[in-house]
């Protein structure tokens, strides 16, 4: 049914529709409306859970942990320092291949404190062993979820999601979005089945501790497996055109990229403002195009070669950097390119904390890499330079 | 009964075979927990000795589903347990139980413990109080009693060990308002198993925190565990209470005997008797056991 709702009302729906059986969540801005949204739709009957208001973010992955270690499908969404209090625990989640969705709301990460959209929260957990998704508009996020459940729980994966989603530009946003059916919902992700769970009647002892002569090899395993996770990524973006009609791309997807000159490589909302800049370029006969990263965990090394190596210039615009070395996607598509095409990345670090990506910014930053500058920060405003 | 299987009673929840210390007063506790509580539960445990001690994979000595996340997320990985059971349906049969050393519930472990608390879950919270980080060493923790030496709050040419007392937690999560709240030593059987009884037939939130000596850790020798457990309670210092709904309903009367008596025999302790000024530090904690027994009402 085609509705239009705010964004986070979209994930709370979508979540509903996943029927978790606990969820548990601490509020933070912007992720605010989607646990309020679920908390009601709980309170209402509308979704037989239990929600589990808990002191900290810390104890919402917990009480996720558990709830999954003893078999029910749950759910959590956080942002910024929640999610970094949640840290340990995620490595946890996913070093015990336990399946689970939470949304990572993006929002910029203190100091200074600042509650507005970047990505540098979830980048700060890319090496955790979560898969990752980053979502463009309002109506994949709201798929992705249903998608993320499907990924996560498959028995060839068995690693937690994380469906990443801006801060405000999508939470806080209504678009008309396509909202599937209870029916559609149950006939694509069948209810959740563990291998193992917390079961007295065949006791399973979970979390064991492992010496130098064990642990290399689980955490090997997680890797091959996370890797393994791009081909599962790609299936279920297959089975969900099939049973839903629609396409996102699958670890990538590209926009007008196939003669491009030059290719803007980024994830989420930005890449509808990415879209709207290489249409204007394009009808100036501008050979501009885009490639959206999707999937960031497992990073798509060889679909983003395959797709930008023909090009005369990459630039990825990220809203993250590492720092004291360079943007991370920008570093990690540099090294994926290694070996196999020359064509130069110019990585451009932009919308930090907020601050508006418009198509001026994204002219300057064509601009400057075209002027062979390989790493810069865009739109840095030389009065409040000064006065720092 | 089947002969041909190793089922002796007791040992259905935590086989023997694991590779705490000899005279470990936390295994014989959790073999007194487990055999109470039976088959039909499931464990959340603490990163720590207990933890260690029973779980190195490929081995395992629990005989009951069992999960060890983090060193301070075991009361909301319960909490979570509980809630996957009552959306199941399956809470009625299925007891649920966290259990932690000292550094687990009264320190790192607190906030998410006194959530768990709040919420009443249904899960039985046991604190294995051997008063020391003793996994890692015999560091200070919020439960290290007064004057203790560890490695981290040791005595020394101007100290006299741990300057503060031990963290009330007993009282703490009774004034959460909880259903049920008591402290235990395992040196006494039967107050151990009756408590864990009244517990687990309780629904709502549980905590029972059990004094468990550490030969080790406390520096005596490993077969009077349970005479030094015995000590800790009939001097005073290891008051055993138990609370209902917030309100102190019952104690452990006690013969009481010196501190002095308690403390003897430790190594933790040694440096109280070396001089004269070191005596006023017991006359200190003589004061402290002088004050729960006031409290408590322990001496007839």
């Amino acid at each position: 049914m085609r509705k239009m709702i705010e964004g986070s009302r979209a994930v709370a729906e979508a979540v509903a529709l996943c029927r978790p059986g606990v969820i548990s969540a601490y509020p933070i801005t912007p992720q605010t409306h989607i646990v309020e949204e679920l908390s009601q739709i709980v309170a209402d009957g509308d979704l037989d859970a239990e929600y589990v208001r808990v002191e900290s973010e810390h104890s919402a992955a917990s009480v996720c942990l558990g709830a999954v270690a003893a078999g029910s499908r749950s759910y959590s969404a956080t942002t910024s320092q929640g999610l970094l209090l949640m840290v340990e625990v995620l490595y946890n989640i996913a070093g015990m291949r336990l399946p689970l969705v939470i949304t990572g709301v993006n929002r910029a990460i203190s100091a200074p404190l600042n509650i507005w959209n970047d990505q540098q929260d979830t980048m700060a957990i890319r090496d955790t062993g979560w898969l990752q998704l980053y979502a463009e508009d309002n109506q994949e996020v709201l798929d992705m979820h249903i998608q993320a459940y499907k990924i996560s729980e498959d028995d060839r994966v068995l690693l937690p999601v994380m469906v990443c989603m801006d801060g405000f530009i999508l939470t806080h946003t209504y678009e008309t979005v396509d909202m599937p059916t209870q029916e559609q919902v149950d006939a694509f992700l069948p209810s959740y089945d563990p291998l193992y769970k917390l079961d007295p009647a065949d006791p399973y002892t979970l979390g064991a501790y492992a010496g130098p002569e064990r642990y290399h090899e689980a955490r090997y395993t997680i890797q091959q497996d996370c890797l393994g996770a791009k081909e599962i990524v790609k299936e279920v973006a297959r089975d969900f055109q099939s049973a839903f009609g629609r396409w996102h791309g699958d670890v990538i997807d590209t926009y007008r990229a196939e003669d491009a000159d030059t290719l803007f490589v980024a994830m989420g909302s930005v890449i509808g403002t990415l879209k709207d800049w290489v249409d204007a370029q394009r009808a100036e006969g501008e050979k501009v195009g885009v490639v959206k990263v999707r999937c960031f965990r497992p990073f798509p090394a060889e679909e983003l070669v395959a797709a930008v190596s023909k090009a005369k210039r990459v630039i990825v615009l990220e809203k993250a950097v590492s720092m004291g070395s360079t943007g991370i996607l920008a570093a990690e598509l540099r090294a994926a390119l290694y070996g196999q095409s020359t064509v130069p990345v110019t990585g451009a670090v932009a919308g930090l904390g907020g601050r508006d990506i418009t198509m001026a910014t994204i002219d300057e930053i064509k601009q400057r890499a075209d002027a062979g500058e390989l790493d810069l920060w865009a739109d840095l405003r030389a009065e409040v330079l000064e006065d720092a | 009964m089947s002969t041909t299987e190793f089922t002796y009673e007791g040992t259905r929840g935590f086989y023997p075979g694991h590779r705490a210390c000899a005279g470990c007063g936390q295994a014989t506790a959790a073999r007194l927990v487990m055999e109470t509580v039976g088959p039909n539960c499931i464990v959340a445990n603490a990163t720590g000795c207990l933890e260690v001690f029973s779980s190195p994979h490929p081995e395992s000595a629990w005989g009951v589903p069992w999960i060890h996340s983090l060193f301070e997320n075991h009361p909301a990985v319960a909490s979570g347990i509980e809630a996957a059971l009552k959306n199941q349906g399956k809470l009625d049969q299925v007891r649920v139980l966290a259990m932690g050393g000292d550094g687990a519930t009264l320190d790192i472990g607190f906030g998410a413990l006194s959530g768990m608390f709040e919420r009443n879950h249904d899960v039985l919270y046991v604190c294995m109080d051997n008063e020391a980080y003793m996994n890692t060493g015999v560091q200070r923790s919020g439960s290290t009693p007064f004057a203790a030496s560890t490695t981290t709050s040791p005595a020394g040419r101007k100290s006299y060990g741990e300057d503060r007392p031990k963290k009330d937690l007993p009282a703490i999560a009774a004034a959460h308002g909880i259903p049920y709240v008591a402290t235990a030593s395992m040196s006494y059987f039967p107050d151990v198993r009756r408590k864990v009884k009244k517990a687990i037939e309780t629904r709502g939130a549980k905590y029972l925190q059990i004094h468990v000596p550490c030969p080790p850790g406390w520096g005596y020798d490993e077969k009077l565990t349970i005479d030094i457990g015995k000590l800790a309670v009939e001097c005073g210092l290891y008051p055993l209470v138990e609370w209902e709904n917030g309100e102190v309903v019952r104690v452990r009367k006690i013969k009481q005997v010196p501190v002095e008596e308690y403390l003897k025999g430790q190594r933790r302790f040694r440096h109280l008797f070396r001089d004269e000024k070191s005596r006023e530090q017991i006359a200190a904690i003589q004061a402290i056991a002088e004050e729960n027994i006031k409290k408590y009402g322990l001496v007839e």
